[in-house]
C-alpha cells in the first residue's frame, strides 16, 4: 500500500494544502465545463428538458469508484484510510431534503455557486451569501437544532456494509444502474425535445 | 458597397468570437471530475467539498467578531480547534482553486460574462431574492447532512457510503418536489 500518499506519511500537511488548490483547479474546470456555473443549466435537471447534472454526476462517481476499487484491488490503495463521513441517516434524509429545495429555489449547490461566481454571475454570488447567512443562521440556533443533528447515529457505515454483498458486487450494481440511468435520462431528453416541437439531437449533447 | 458588406463580415466574425463556447459532453466532463477525485483520494485520502470551506470562514469570522461566543459554539468551536489558523483548511484550498479554476474554464470558453441566470417570465429582484433564500435552506441542509452535492453526493457515492447514498436520493426527491411551484423562477 503506497496511497493515500498524505496519510502514509510522504508529505506534510502544507504540501496537501498546495495540492488541495490544484486538486480544487480540476474540480472547477471541469465544472465550469460541464455548464455548471449556469444556475439555468443545473435546474433543467429538475425540468427534464436536459439531464446533465445526472449524466455528469454518475459518470463521476462511477470514475472514481472504479479507480479507488482497482486501486485497492492492486494493493496501492489502503481504502480504509480513505475519510468516511459517518451516517447519521434522519440529520442526512432531512438535510438531503431541505438541500434539493434549496437547490430548485436558489438555482445552485455550494460548489456551483462558488464557479457561477467566478464566471461573473451576480445569482451566483447572491446564493454564496445566502450560504454563509445560512451557515451562520445553523451555528445560532445549534443547541436547539442538535438532537437532529446527531439523530440516526449508525457510525461508518457502506453499502457493502449494510447489505451484506461485497465489494466488488455493489461496484457492479451500481455501473449497471447508472447506465440503465444514462440510457433512460437520454430517452427521457430526447421525449421532452419532440414534446416541444425541437430536433431531438440537438439537446441530446 | 464592398467595404460594407467587408464591415458586415467583420463584425459577424466578432459575433461569433464572443459567442460562448457549446458545454463539453457530459460524459467527458464527468470522467474529467471522477479522475480530479480520485486524485483527492489517491493523493490525499479525502475526497472533494464545498461547504466545509463556508463552515471554516462563518467559525473564523465569527471567532473575529464574538470571540467568546465562536468558542462556545458547539458547530462553531469544532472548525476553530488546534492552534493553526482556521482558514488554513484543506477545504478553504480546494474551493480556492474551484474557484480559480472556474474563471479559468470560462475565459477560455467565452462563458465568464456579468450576468444573471433566470428564467424569461423571472424579475431580477425576485430571482436574487430566491437565490438568497436558496443558498440559506441549502446551507441548513448541507449543516444537517455534513455535507453537500460534492462531500456527500459525489465523494461518499463513490465511496459507497451509506448515508450519502441516503443523501443523494433525498437531494433529488426533494428537488423533484418542489420544482413544479418554482416554473416560473425558471421556465
Amino acid at each position: 500500500m503506497i496511497a493515500p500518499l498524505f496519510k502514509l506519511g510522504a508529505f506534510g500537511e502544507e504540501t496537501s494544502l498546495v495540492l488541495a488548490f490544484l486538486i480544487g483547479i480540476g474540480f472547477g474546470f471541469f465544472l465550469e465545463r460541464a455548464g455548471f456555473g449556469s444556475a439555468r443549466k443545473l435546474v433543467s435537471q429538475f425540468y427534464l428538458d436536459d439531464l446533465a447534472v445526472f449524466k455528469v454526476m454518475f459518470t463521476a462517481i462511477v470514475t472514481a469508484m472504479l479507480g479507488t476499487t482497482y486501486l485497492a484491488w492492486m494493493g496501492i490503495l489502503d481504502l480504509s484510510l480513505v475519510y468516511l463521513v459517518p451516517t447519521y441517516w434522519v440529520a442526512q434524509v432531512v438535510g438531503g431534503l431541505l438541500l434539493g429545495v434549496g437547490f430548485v429555489v436558489g438555482g445552485y449547490c455550494p460548489g456551483t455557486s462558488i464557479v457561477s461566481t467566478a464566471t461573473g454571475r451576480l445569482d451566483g454570488l447572491v446564493f454564496v451569501l445566502g450560504f454563509a447567512s445560512g451557515t451562520f443562521a445553523f451555528a445560532l440556533a445549534f443547541p436547539l437544532l442538535k438532537g437532529l443533528y446527531l439523530a440516526g447515529d449508525m457510525g461508518t457505515k457502506t453499502l457493502p456494509g449494510v447489505t451484506g454483498l461485497s465489494y466488488g458486487v455493489v461496484v457492479f450494481a451500481v455501473v449497471l444502474m447508472a447506465i440503465g440511468g444514462f440510457a433512460g435520462a437520454t430517452w427521457v431528453e430526447r421525449k421532452m425535445a419532440t414534446a416541444k416541437g425541437g430536433a431531438p439531437d440537438e439537446v441530446s449533447r | 458597397m464592398a467595404s460594407l458588406t467587408h464591415a458586415a463580415a467583420g463584425e459577424a466574425a466578432a459575433e461569433e468570437a464572443r459567442r460562448p463556447q457549446p458545454y463539453m459532453n457530459p460524459y467527458l466532463a464527468g470522467i474529467g471530475l471522477g479522475l480530479v477525485l480520485l486524485a483527492a483520494f489517491v493523493l490525499v485520502g479525502r475526497g472533494l467539498g464545498a461547504s466545509g470551506a463556508f463552515n471554516s470562514t462563518i467559525a473564523w469570522l465569527a471567532s473575529i467578531a464574538a470571540p467568546g461566543f465562536a468558542h462556545r459554539n458547539e458547530f462553531l468551536s469544532g472548525y476553530l480547534a488546534g492552534d493553526s489558523h482556521p482558514l488554513k483548511a484543506w477545504l478553504v484550498f480546494e474551493v480556492a482553486g474551484v474557484f480559480a479554476g472556474a474563471l479559468l474554464s470560462g475565459l477560455l470558453a467565452g462563458r465568464a460574462v456579468a450576468t444573471i441566470e433566470k428564467g424569461p417570465r423571472a424579475s431580477v429582484a425576485g430571482r436574487l431574492i430566491l437565490a438568497f433564500i436558496g443558498g440559506a435552506l441549502m446551507a441548513l441542509g448541507a449543516a444537517l447532512a455534513r455535507g453537500c452535492t460534492s462531500g456527500q453526493a459525489l465523494t461518499g457515492g463513490s465511496l459507497l457510503n451509506l448515508g450519502s447514498w441516503a443523501f443523494m436520493l433525498c437531494v433529488f426527491g426533494g428537488a423533484y418536489a418542489v420544482a413544479w411551484f418554482f416554473r416560473k423562477e425558471w421556465r
